[in-house]
């Protein structure tokens, strides 16, 4: 009992639970997880894809966090108390990045507003512009001859 | 609605202003998600002896320089003279971290160095490294006297950045109550 | 002696870039037409001068001749002859080199297809682009010259960068520069647009050809660039949302806007300012895309080494020529809204309005998540990444849409569709591509999941809708269809393809690290992968230690694998070579770890089905850019110079 409580203790210490070990979901989570922090000391990679010492070191503690039972919420706290919101590839939606969350859908919605407009500006306008000549020829036309403006009323 | 022609004038002024600032930083270096946060609790063997131990509460009472190394990083040893400078100056103890290392390698490291460190904490699997932030060595924390965290410099410290920042914060650190 | 030769020619290019610059300005202003020919001769020396100054530099190459600092760092005797040709462009000066090269290539080309052209607009075109060259070459002179002696001269070169040393490097630079450079033509036209005041359909025509070219040349470097880094890498991925794949990507947005704006423009006249407007902002994003490499702002794989001030000189140089472009256009834009026909929601034009939309927006999406880091930094918001898991969330949804949209584009006409004909012709293209999307991953793979099916239905959606106008056509005139159309059919039949390659491979990709030794066998996606050992070998500037390893399908040996680690021994590093088994459907990809106790090594192996059709759709829209492009229209020497004409006499084409 007690030699297998201290060799458990060894393998959680030494951080022999490596990928390796991990059953199906849980090799799932280990892929996407390393996959979506970043390698702090590169140019630029996860931890997934990278040969750096650090990058094995935080694969291994991924590994062992997800053997342990541990949520993914979890093990990216873990990291982030540690190494700042810079290890995270997903920023979370806070203050710091509402912006950058919803800058390209509100972007898009105002593209669509003024796409809207622009179709309705231009469906109207030859009307408009219709109902403006006629009221300009009735005006050349003399203000006597009434009649020429009812047919607007009708139109609107 | 004429000023819809010059949102991109516009845009591309707030661009480039961005961009300028964008430049006038380092990129790769981070600030320390653990500034004015406690310093991580750890318990590690020394590296002179292993069944000798050395832990959090070396850092209690007051201020102390904790400085993460190796023997295998080259720009640990341009700034391992400026580490005594600063420890002499100042009167501050030093807290060696050594991170990833080789018991032997080490020592030896030191003596043909020097060693300007008190106490040194032997991380071989670099757990504590990782509690601490450390992304690569060498790294330098500025502990004040209840353990806490106030200042961080990654990479080699430099002679200006000892003179400019280091000593003037653990000096005033130390006048603090 | 020659790499003097090559700097007096670079010399001899700026002083040639700048009277391509000002004096058919001065012409134009003083109204003195002799000097609004000067224009293409002066190109035309440019282009002689800089390619003078290129093959000095490929000889000092060459002829490893390391006294040029430039060479001395990026070459070395060892490396093989075709990698020090492609080591010009190997680094930040070269590169440069290559730039303009390419970008007076265009000058020249744009000075002989545009003789028919009128005077003004010709010569003002080259004026644009040879002040954009005398940027870079006044910047490649002061800041980074590539044939800098050193003194004494080495002995042997520093090597290229090993990461570089792969047949990628040949192709890939030169197609994705030709891509960038190529915009310029778009924007100098636009420049000339403004600046004349004329935005007819006469301009969109010549702009067309030159814009949809430089699109090719573009979408060529970018798949070729995914390829590259999914072989190279050895990561496995295609894609990595790394700010300078970002830099080469929103150009080709915006690009790919342009190219479907230029076609309302033209056959409606209408959003003219939106035109000019495109037109100037893809060629700024490849101006930022160029500060965003060489300036170091941000951190990547693939940036150059950086200088800072490199930085402030290409920022000052953006903020000079995007910055002018735009006053201009916000003093001249307002002339060109003059079309108030009436624009229908159900129309080709009001597709392409959605598209160019959807594409814009796509496009400043990945500008602020390319740039959101600098901006958090600087609102003092802390230091934040945003990478793959941020584009997928956001990218997703705003080009789906799109791809809905390629399947209408064929059935909306201009002007106005009435809702029944898409009904009627679309039921059945959107009934085959559910089948195809829902049986695809079930037949190839043997699995389903619902983002992949929807993926497939999408895919599918593209492809089949395209088919269905081409076949419809070809039933109704049994003529040969005009090759613009089938360039648009092929481009669009691209996308499917890609959207489908996507969907599967990140719906089914895996990947496992395991531990093997020699002799053992590792099951991973039902294929038996037996590893033998590893050997030592020796190639030209490296050792590599490479696996062997075979691959048993049923039972049957099907492939055998060579992973590797290579040694570069000059530069001292360590690289990693896959090993890939390539299929239609599913490519089997392994890469070496390290080395472990027992003669056993840490192995990556990568499951990637239909990871080829995403390159397959992308050489296939390049395909279709370059049919398109073929189209006799714009090969015909332009009689009609009256925009009226033109326009009557193209609507029957294709309409």
């Amino acid at each position: 009992m007690r030699i297998s409580l201290i060799l458990l203790a060894a393998f959680l210490m030494t951080g022999l639970a490596s990928a390796t070990d991990l059953n199906g979901p849980q090799r799932a989570r280990y892929q996407q997880l390393t996959g979506d922090l970043r390698c702090l000391i590169c140019q630029n990679r996860s931890i997934a894809d990278s040969d750096a010492p650090l990058a094995k070191d935080l694969r291994h503690i991924v590994a062992r966090q997800i053997a342990q039972g541990r949520t993914d919420a979890q093990i990216k706290q873990y990291l982030v108390d540690r190494y700042g919101q810079w290890v995270l590839y997903d920023p979370p939606f806070e203050f710091a990045t509402w912006l950058l969350w919803l800058g390209p859908f509100a972007l898009l919605l105002v593209g669509l507003i003024m796409a809207l407009t622009i179709v309705r500006k231009r469906r109207d306008a030859p009307r408009r512009h219709a109902e403006l000549d006629r009221a300009r020829l009735a005006r050349v036309l003399g203000e006597t001859d009434k009649p020429i403006n009812r047919p607007r009323k009708d139109h609107s | 609605m004429r000023w819809r022609v010059v949102v991109p004038a516009v845009v591309v002024a707030g661009l480039v202003v961005l961009l300028g600032y964008g430049l006038t930083r380092q990129p790769s270096i981070l600030p320390s998600a653990l500034i004015n946060k406690p310093a991580p609790a750890f318990n590690l063997p020394t590296l002179d002896a292993a069944d000798k131990r050395v832990g959090s509460d070396v850092l209690k009472g007051h201020v102390t320089l904790v400085n993460v190394w190796a023997s295998w990083c080259v720009a640990c040893r341009e700034e391992n003279d400026l580490v005594t400078e600063i420890s002499q100056r100042t009167g501050v103890p030093v807290l060696g971290i050594n991170y990833k290392d080789k018991r032997g390698d080490a020592k030896r490291w030191l003596a043909r160095f020097g060693n300007p460190f008190a106490v040194v904490a032997f991380d071989r699997s670099g757990q504590v490294g990782i509690d601490w932030g450390v992304a690569a060595v060498p790294e330098s924390f500025v502990v004040d006297r209840h353990g806490m965290i106030r200042y961080k410099v990654v990479g080699a410290i430099t002679r200006k950045e000892m003179n400019k920042v280091l000593i003037p914060k653990l000096k005033q650190l130390q006048q603090a109550s | 002696m020659i790499p003097e030769l090559g700097h007096l020619a670079l010399v001899l290019a700026l002083c040639l870039a700048l009277v391509q610059a000002i004096l058919p300005v001065y012409g134009f202003v003083r109204s003195r037409p002799d000097y609004l020919g000067v224009a293409a001769p002066a190109a035309v020396g440019q282009f002689v001068m800089l390619g003078l100054s290129f093959c000095s530099l490929a000889y000092a190459f060459y002829a490893n001749d390391f006294s040029v600092a430039y060479v001395a760092e990026n070459s070395n005797t060892q490396l093989p002859w075709f990698y020090r040709i492609a080591a010009v462009w190997g680094a930040h000066e070269g590169s440069l080199l290559l730039w303009m090269m390419l970008l007076s290539t265009w000058s020249v080309a744009v000075a002989f297809a545009s003789r028919s052209l009128p005077r003004d607009v010709s010569s003002c075109v080259l004026a644009v682009m040879g002040s954009i060259s005398s940027g870079f070459l006044i910047f490649t002179l002061f800041t980074s010259n590539p044939f800098a002696r050193v003194f004494p001269a080495p002995a042997q070169g520093r090597d290229l960068n090993p990461l570089l040393q792969d047949p990628g490097m040949v192709f890939h630079p030169p197609m994705l520069y030709m891509g960038y450079v190529g915009f310029c033509v778009a924007f100098a036209f636009a420049i000339t647009a403004l600046i004349t005041g004329r935005v007819d359909s006469a301009w969109t025509r010549w702009t067309r050809p030159w814009t949809l070219a430089a699109w090719m040349f573009l979408t060529t470097g970018i798949t070729l660039g995914s390829w590259w880094a999914y072989n190279e890498l050895g990561w496995g991925g295609w894609w990595f949302w790394d700010p300078v794949e970002n830099a080469s990507f929103m150009p080709w947005l915006v690009g790919t806007a342009l190219i479907h704006s230029l076609a309302v423009t033209e056959k409606r006249g209408i959003f003219k300012s939106w035109t000019v407007l495109l037109a100037i902002t893809a060629f700024s994003l490849c101006l930022l895309g160029t500060f965003l490499v060489r300036s170091g702002v941000l951190i990547s794989v693939h940036a150059f080494v950086t200088n800072p001030t490199r930085g402030i000189y290409i920022l000052s140089f953006f903020g000079v020529v995007v910055g002018s472009s735009l006053v201009l256009y916000a003093v001249r834009a307002p002339r060109f809204e003059a079309g108030t026909e009436p624009v229908e929601v159900l129309s080709r034009e009001g597709l392409l309005l959605l598209n160019n939309i959807f594409l814009v927006v796509a496009a400043a999406a990945v500008l602020i998540g390319t740039l959101y880091p600098i901006l958090a930094a600087g609102l003092g918001l802390g230091r934040i990444s945003v990478g793959p898991p941020y584009f997928d969330k956001v990218f997703v949804p705003l080009t789906a849409p799109l791809v809905v949209l390629i399947g209408a584009a064929s059935v909306m006409a201009w002007k106005r569709t009435r809702p029944q004909t898409l009904r009627s012709r679309l039921w059945l293209p959107l009934l085959l591509a559910i089948i195809v999307g829902v049986l695809l991953p079930w037949v190839t793979l043997g699995t389903w999941g619902v983002a992949a099916v929807a993926g497939c239905v999408l895919g599918s959606w593209a492809i089949v809708s395209a088919l269905e106008d081409v076949v419809r056509r070809v039933r109704g005139s049994r003529l040969m269809l005009p090759r613009q159309i089938m360039g648009q059919t092929l481009a669009h039949v691209g996308v499917g393809v890609f959207v489908i390659g996507v969907s599967l491979v990140s719906a089914f990709g895996s990947e496992r690290d395991v531990r093997m030794a020699p002799g053992q066998s590792v099951v991973f996606a039902g294929y038996n992968f037996t590893f033998h050992g590893v050997e030592e070998q020796k190639g030209p500037n490296y050792t590599s230690q490479t696996g062997e390893f075979t691959v048993a399908h049923n039972g049957r040996v099907i492939s055998h694998l060579h992973p590797a680690k290579r040694h570069y021994v000059e530069s001292d590093a360590l690289m990693t070579e896959s090993g890939i088994d390539d299929g239609v459907f599913r490519d089997l990809y392994l890469s070496l770890g390290e080395p472990l106790a027992d003669k056993a090594w840490s192995v990556r192996i990568y499951y990637r089905p239909f990871v080829r059709w995403i390159w397959a759709g992308g050489f296939l829209a390049a395909l279709g850019g370059l049919l398109a492009l073929s189209d006799k229209r714009y090969w015909r020497r332009q009689k009609v110079r009256h925009s009226a004409r033109v326009r009557a006499s193209t609507q029957t084409v294709d309409a």
